[in-house]
């Protein structure tokens, strides 16, 4: 290894805020550290610097002219101010100006409530405009894959424009034409079809760049957010699950430098609707007289017990369950198995190791780790007479004739899988109705936290396992996700010194992971 | 003015001595009026004792900022490792100024010439011609000129003889006013859209693809011929004002004038004498009301302003306006200011690359009031709101093209208000909701 270079720091002052940066830092990433946003549009920490909004002019004393700190990097002894009189009535200048051409239709507009120009001008623009003069109209377009492009409300920014170009690689959209009549056009032929495009949406600070997906499907103020992790593939990016009415209607992403940046993918970002799943088991269910026939947790717990209790167990299990739910079933186990969903991979080349992996689902490491085996025939390790304990798997395609092989069957799911003959069943939480950790593909362990309630009387899976483990007679004392964690901990050396305080909402590799750097840096530099 | 060119007797001309001599255009025509000479001579000197005669002339950029030419090279650091560029702003493009056009018109050996001189001063072996697209002419004359001075072995692999390597390359730009902003020529000669870019980094550090780089005028490359060929002192002793201005300087005269054209006169030249005698004075049964001496983004002259000018940088400084780019504009009284004024911002609203936020919106809504008021329908309000932009468009964007436009309109509004004034008539907005009301 070299040594690592040492970086000069530079002490500024900022709105009287004395603080310490490396050498090269722009004075808004610096303003942000001691706790003051300096308002701007085009600047964002993930793309690189345009600096064209002219939003984030701050007064920096001795210089001439006011700076754009979005591209001014800091120097020593430097006092900026940020909310003086100077600056202030620069930016509402800007402010006034970007909405001469800008429709005030946020009663009907998608972003109200979440929308940059709204929220600056509430807290810095002018009451009133004086713009007498008929507003700029262009069509609504249609960009292809997810994204529509409103252009009337478009502040141009450019943030699309670089995210496609410099992230994606792929070089849909441009600035079309001059002056006011400027737009954001895409090249001939092409289309945001690209499989990390949507991220444009959440870049836009306006509502230019709207989703199709959740276009007038909810007001910004109706969404209950939770941070979580996206199911959905195995590179575990981080995501806000926004929910209404108990309803996923959307996710975003949430930026962590260790794992996605500030970007998901669209296979992610859209697939979030079988987490909302209505064909669902809301009681435990024993089977009586040929059917099965609903009955209360108690007993259900007991007769799944009696059922596995001094039997060969083969678990069919689910790379879609949590660390916690894994390691509590591998304990009722003989062996186990699990399949996964495959399908292309699509990486985002402007981020290193970020992708769209092949394997569809968000715990293929942790499954691995905890020792359940990857396999294509999931009960191809099924023995005669053995009891197979389903667990969130729901048997597609499995062979009736292989079923018969066990002994007896025993479910715990949110849904009932076709073809089986349970005798007893035990609903549970799916991914977005409860709290635990997952492993991605790197060996990182992070937490994903319940978004929606689950329907019916149906359990959090680590609780429904818990129960089992204590009506089996295995010492079982778990109150919180985290209490079997701790224990996972305790017990598993890849595990090891890994807690839900320690692992906080960006999480931690594995003791047995290779350790990495962040690969998305917090602010890139200018072009 | 037409050609055959018959020079007033009280310009001198360097410059613009062989304009309209058609011989002047082919490289043997140039050669027997003494052409490449001086690059001849250049490429036996050193490249810092170029810099140090162009430096010790005080010839200072010709395309409007006034930059001294000499300092702007000096910021070129030789063997760095690095490909250096020059490049010639041929995209004369502001309003108002056609001087650079009768030059590679005429002369264009002349600019091969200096461009070669230039790079070979920079320790560039590439420069570029970034010649505005509707130049079809001027293109034309150097495209030729290229061609020859290469067949000549003047330019290429081995400049003449001397085993220096010097390229020139014509290139054509697409039709935007924007390019020849230096950093927006820099991106549009590179391919991108002509977007200026901000700076720092400045163009000698990170210019053209990166790399080291020099921009200069078409004028100021041809002025270090005459400074090789005849030394520092020779150039600085043409200034009839101070030593800050020195040399002559190609105006290009439009408007309401007698004799419109190109005209080479010395630094200090009396503004007045220029304007009656130079170029014959206002037309018949006309008088002058206000000059824009230096392309449409310099502030407007009124006449006392404009007769106390002397012709240097900074005697229009001192009048309220700037050299700029020698692009004298000439209104008279039979013209409305409001209407001249709509016209230059419909030119900048038209221009602006879209980029800044005050210049995108600014420059239209600029526009749109002032052709308000120019069509009987402005407010008092109006006015205020004009002077309010104008503030906003100033010093707070990549480039200067807000602040262009802007510059015109307050000095149209405080020198020519009672114009405004008379359009409106104490008429003021009245807001739908009171006019319901």
């Amino acid at each position: 290894m070299t040594a690592p270079v040492e970086t000069k720091m530079i002490t500024l002052t900022i709105e009287g805020r004395q603080v310490t940066v490396p050498e090269g830092t722009t004075i808004l990433e610096a303003a942000k550290q001691v706790g003051v946003l300096i308002p701007h549009y085009c600047y964002h920490p993930g793309l690189p610097v345009a600096g064209v909004c002219r939003m984030c002019l701050v007064d920096v004393e001795k210089a001439p002219k006011l700076a754009p700190s979005c591209a001014t990097t800091v120097a020593e002894g430097q006092v900026v101010t940020v909310h003086n009189e100077k600056s202030l009535e620069a930016r509402k200048g800007v402010l006034e100006m970007l909405l001469i051409n800008h429709p005030l239709d946020c009663p009907i507009c998608d972003q109200s409530g979440e929308c940059e120009l709204q929220d600056y001008t509430y807290q810095e623009g002018r009451e009133d405009s004086r713009y007498r003069e008929p507003k700029r109209f262009n069509p609504a377009e249609d960009f292809g894959g997810d994204v529509v492009y409103v252009p009337n409300r478009c502040i141009l920014c450019t943030r699309c424009v670089r995210f496609m170009d410099d992230l994606a690689h792929d070089p849909v959209l441009n600035v079309s034409e001059r002056g006011d009549r400027a737009l954001i056009g895409k090249f001939d032929g092409k289309d945001l079809t690209h499989p990390w495009a949507a991220n444009v949406v959440d870049l836009c600070p306006v509502g230019a760049l709207l989703s199709k997906d959740f276009l007038n499907k909810a007001r910004a103020w109706e969404l209950d957010r939770t941070a979580s992790i996206c199911p959905n593939c195995t590179q575990g990016c981080n995501v806000m699950m926004e929910t209404r009415e108990n309803q996923l209607v959307r996710m975003r992403p949430r930026p962590n430098e260790y794992v996605n940046a500030f970007f998901m993918c669209d296979y992610g970002r859209l697939n979030y609707r079988w987490m909302n799943e209505k064909d669902r088991v809301e009681q435990p269910m024993v089977r009586q007289g040929g059917a099965l026939a609903p009955t209360s947790w108690e007993r259900g717990i007991a007769a799944a017990a009696a059922v596995l209790k001094g039997k060969r167990v083969f678990v069919a299990a689910s790379p879609m369950l949590s660390n916690e739910a894994l390691f509590l079933l591998a304990q009722l186990m003989a062996a186990g198995s699990f399949r996964v969903t495959e399908g292309d991979e699509a990486p985002l080349p402007g981020i290193d190791d970020l992708a769209l992996r092949r394997e569809r689902a968000a715990n293929v490491n942790g499954a691995e780790t905890l020792g359940f085996t990857k396999t294509r025939d999931l009960l191809g390790g099924l023995g005669q007479g053995d009891v197979l304990l389903v667990a969130g798997e729901d048997l597609a395609g499995i062979d009736a004739g292989v079923l018969a092989k066990a002994s007896a069957i025993v479910v715990i799911g949110s849904v009932l899988p076709a073809a089986t003959n349970a005798a007893v069943v035990l609903p549970i939480a799916n991914f977005a109705e409860e709290e635990g950790t997952v492993t991605n593909l790197r060996g990182r362990v992070q937490r994903f936290s319940q978004a929606r309630q689950a329907p019916g009387e149906a359990r959090p899976s680590w609780l429904v396992l818990g129960d089992l483990l204590g009506a089996m007679g295995k010492q079982s004392s778990f109150f919180l996700p985290s209490d079997v964690f701790a224990r996972l901990a305790s017990t598993n050396k890849a595990f090891a010194g890994l807690s839900y305080d320690t692992l906080g909402f960006k999480g931690l590799p594995l003791a047995t992971a290779q350790a990495s750097g962040p690969k998305a840096p917090l602010a890139m530099g200018a072009r | 003015m037409g050609y055959p060119h018959q020079p007033h007797q009280r310009e001198t001309t360097v410059l613009s001595r062989y304009f309209g001599d058609a011989e002047a255009r082919t490289l043997a025509g140039w050669k027997s009026r003494g052409g490449y000479q001086a690059l001849e001579k250049a490429l036996a000197m050193a490249p810092a004792d170029i810099v140090n005669v162009v430096k010790e002339s005080g010839l200072r950029g010709r395309g409007g900022a006034g930059f001294p030419t000499g300092m702007k090279w000096s910021f070129m650091k030789p063997g760095d490792g690095k490909p250096h560029y020059l490049c010639c702003n041929a995209d004369e493009s502001e309003p108002g100024t056609f001087k650079d056009r009768e030059l590679m018109r005429w002369t264009p050996h002349a600019l091969v010439e200096g461009c070669a001189i230039g790079a070979y001063a920079i320790g560039a072996e590439t420069a570029y011609i970034y010649i505005r697209g509707e130049f079809t002419e001027p293109l034309y004359w150097m495209n030729e000129a290229v061609k020859e001075a290469y067949a000549a072995g003047i330019i290429g692999k081995n400049a003449m003889g001397t085993g220096k390597r010097i390229d020139v390359h014509v290139h054509k730009g697409a039709g935007a006013y924007i390019c020849g902003e230096e950093t927006a020529l820099m991106n549009s000669l590179e391919g991108r859209r002509g977007n200026p870019r901000i700076k720092p980094p400045f163009p000698a550090v990170s210019g053209l693809f990166g790399m080291p780089t020099t921009i200069n005028n078409v004028e100021t490359l041809i002025a270090a011929i005459p400074i090789l060929m005849n030394g520092a002192d020779w150039y600085k002793k043409m200034s009839l004002s101070n030593p800050k201005s020195t040399g002559t300087k190609l105006y290009s005269v439009c408007g309401n004038i007698e004799r419109p054209g190109t005209y080479e006169v010395v630094m200090g030249f009396p503004f007045r004498d220029f304007l009656y005698d130079v170029c014959g004075g206002p037309l018949p049964g006309r008088k002058f009301k206000a000059v824009i001496p230096g392309g449409v983004s310099v502030p407007i002259q009124t006449m006392e302003e404009a007769e106390a000018s002397l012709m240097d940088y900074e005697g229009f400084v001192a009048q309220g306006s700037m050299l700029g780019s020698g692009g004298v504009i000439v209104i008279d009284d039979a013209q409305s200011m409001v209407a001249v004024i709509a016209r230059i911002a419909r030119f900048f609203a038209h221009e602006s690359c879209a980029q800044c936020t005050q210049c995108r919106e600014g420059t239209a809504w600029t526009t749109k009031i002032l052709e308000r008021i120019r069509d009987g329908q402005g407010t008092t309000e109006d006015l205020d709101t004009l002077l309010d932009i104008a503030e906003q468009m100033t010093g707070k964007t990549i480039c200067v093209l807000s602040d262009s436009c802007a510059t015109p309109v307050v000095s149209g509004i405080k020198k020519f208000g009672r114009e405004f004034g008379e359009l409106i008539q104490g008429r003021t907005y009245v807001s739908v909701i009171e006019a319901v009301a």
